[in-house]
């Protein structure tokens, strides 16, 4: 279970430490190789072996992408783009997409049920279905579009990164099946380094502009790509060049929130020492009497109606 | 709808057909008194289950409803209810709110309403300036609620809209639900500070003296009316 497993280090709508004594240990990363990819969707089918789901089947839109969209049952999927580059080649970026697991998650800051979401020490981050209430808050802060809620249960379901495998020392379930080496699993650092020897490489094959994918907005992800364009993720289906939680989801669920919170209960307090300091505005004999004078004396011109201006 | 005393808001039976015996004076017929108090019991409701959601602390506030997911479910629907409810004590009241010339001297001497020298302002008519800015503002924040809340309605609407809407949406409900928040707390203390306007409200009677005191050019026209009435020529 998620708390018992004391290397909690971001909880949901949570203002106090979770237990987190158990987080000495290294971060964790996917890295996922583009330039290897054959798009054989094996890590698809390990994706639905290994969480034991079964999208419903879709309708060919004359792709090889397939289901066409990430779903609540599908949380992996290889995403085709045909790109036509400055030589007139064709070159097909196949990106593997699902979620990102960022440093600094957007879904988790969104989120306004405790516990909903989680973020271990190892740097996964992961919904807890049975807390999350369906609002769908997670979609609006998640800068990748990641998060899907199911139409069954009304829960928010993505990529766990495997953390069932990988807290007990299993690569995630997608890596397992990659039979060209696209995917590999491990320490963040090792990912990097990985990754750096591959962008050599690249380039030495005449791909200058290869490059690693571990956006700074979000403080890095513990997935990252290696892509040939590392300078134009977009050409790879609209990879965000610089992924960041919105400013407006910052201000939805930053400072705005305690204060607003301390506005309407100093409004209250206000009001009930404004009773102890002045106190009530009464009418006595003497206005009763006002009021019965001014009603024997009126000679009643018609008074003035209030009118729209 | 005119500011004409009229079976709704004429005087009290006990006054009925004399001016010198205005004994009570009715400010809320029944039917605005369910009204009004439809509309309160569906903000309660609403602003609690919005409060659960709304910071962690109060997550708490989710267990008045059933848990978490109850909360989700039912808040959307206690909107619609509360905006379908104050869309009638709009249009029942929209006609005294027009903002006066006096009502703005009122505003500029808010120091001797808030020390009870009322005294020193000028003339009221049905409502204070107050009231009325309360109205307006009520209007405006149930209409960002309404319009923003249909965008964040996940269940049935948010995926028709682009994300950066539902983000901007969902920041506006929050504004706004903490402005009518902000709003109605003074419109609740106003009611227990000035004596006589829970009664207003619960049994839909005021007496002369409230009326002189409070809103006397209001008191007037209720004169008027009732001279009116007592001399059909």
């Amino acid at each position: 279970m998620a708390l018992q497993s004391l290397d909690i280090i971001r909880r949901s709508a949570t203002t106090l430490p979770e237990p987190e004594i158990r987080t000495g240990g290294q971060t964790v990363a996917k890295l996922i190789d583009t330039t290897k990819c054959i798009g054989c969707k094996a890590c698809q089918v390990a994706c639905m072996e290994w969480n034991d789901l079964r999208d419903e089947i879709g309708t060919n839109i004359g792709a090889y992408q397939n289901p066409h969209d990430l779903s609540a049952s599908s949380w992996t999927l290889m995403r085709f783009s045909e790109v036509e580059n400055t030589k007139g080649d064709l070159e097909w970026l196949i990106r593997k997409d699902g979620c990102m697991h960022c440093q600094d998650p957007g879904c988790l800051k969104a989120c306004p049920s405790p516990g909903a979401i989680v973020q271990y020490a190892n740097g996964i981050v992961d919904f807890h279905e049975e807390n999350c209430i369906g609002c769908g808050y997670c979609i609006t802060g998640c800068p990748f579009n990641v998060p899907r809620i199911s139409k069954k249960d009304h829960k928010a379901y993505k990529c766990t990164l495997c953390s069932d495998r990988v807290s007990v020392g299993l690569e995630p379930a997608c890596i397992k099946a990659c039979p060209t080496g696209a995917l590999v699993f491990g320490t963040k650092e090792d990912m990097k380094l990985h990754a750096a020897e591959r962008v050599v490489d690249l380039k030495s094959r005449g791909f200058e502009n290869a490059g690693l994918y571990d956006p700074p907005g979000v403080g890095g992800t513990h997935v990252m790509y290696v892509l040939h364009h590392a300078d134009q993720p977009e050409l790879y289906n609209d990879l965000p060049k610089d992924p960041h939680i919105s400013p407006t989801v910052r201000l939805w669920k930053g400072f705005t929130k305690p204060l607003g919170l301390a506005v309407m209960a100093m409004t209250a307090v206000v009001g009930f020492f404004h009773f102890i300091r002045v106190g009530p505005n009464e009418t006595d004999a003497g206005d009763e009497e006002s009021a019965r004078e001014m009603a024997r004396t009126s000679t009643s011109p018609a008074p003035v109606a209030e009118k729209a201006p | 709808m005119s500011n004409t005393p009229t079976s709704g808001h004429g005087t009290g039976e006990s006054g009925h057909g004399s001016p010198h015996r205005l004994d009570t004076i009715t400010r809320y017929t029944a039917n605005d008194r369910t009204n009004h108090w439809l509309t309160a019991i569906a903000f309660v409701l609403a602003a609690l289950s919005g409060l659960a959601l709304f910071h962690p602390a109060l997550f708490g506030l989710s267990s008045l409803f059933g848990g978490g997911p109850w909360t989700r479910i039912l808040h959307p629907f206690i909107g619609l209810f509360m905006v379908a409810a104050f869309t009638f004590l709009v249009s029942r009241f929209w006609s005294h709110n027009y903002m006066q010339p006096r009502d703005w001297q009122w505003m500029r001497q808010i120091r001797d309403v808030v020390v009870n020298r009322e005294d020193r302002l000028p003339e009221v008519g049905r409502y204070n300036a107050g009231q009325k800015l309360l109205f307006w503002v009520l209007l405006l924040c149930l209409a960002g609620l309404l319009l923003s809340g249909i965008v964040i309605w996940r269940a049935y609407f948010a995926f028709y809209f682009p994300i950066d809407v539902v983000r901007i949406a969902s920041i506006l409900h929050a504004v706004c639900a903490f402005v009518l928040i902000c709003s109605i707390l003074v419109h609740i203390y106003a009611g227990i500070w000035v004596k006589g306007s829970v009664h207003a409200m619960t049994r839909g009677t005021v007496t002369p003296g409230w009326a002189w005191k409070h809103h006397r050019a209001w008191y007037r026209e209720m004169i008027h009316a009732a001279n009116s009435r007592s001399r059909p020529d």
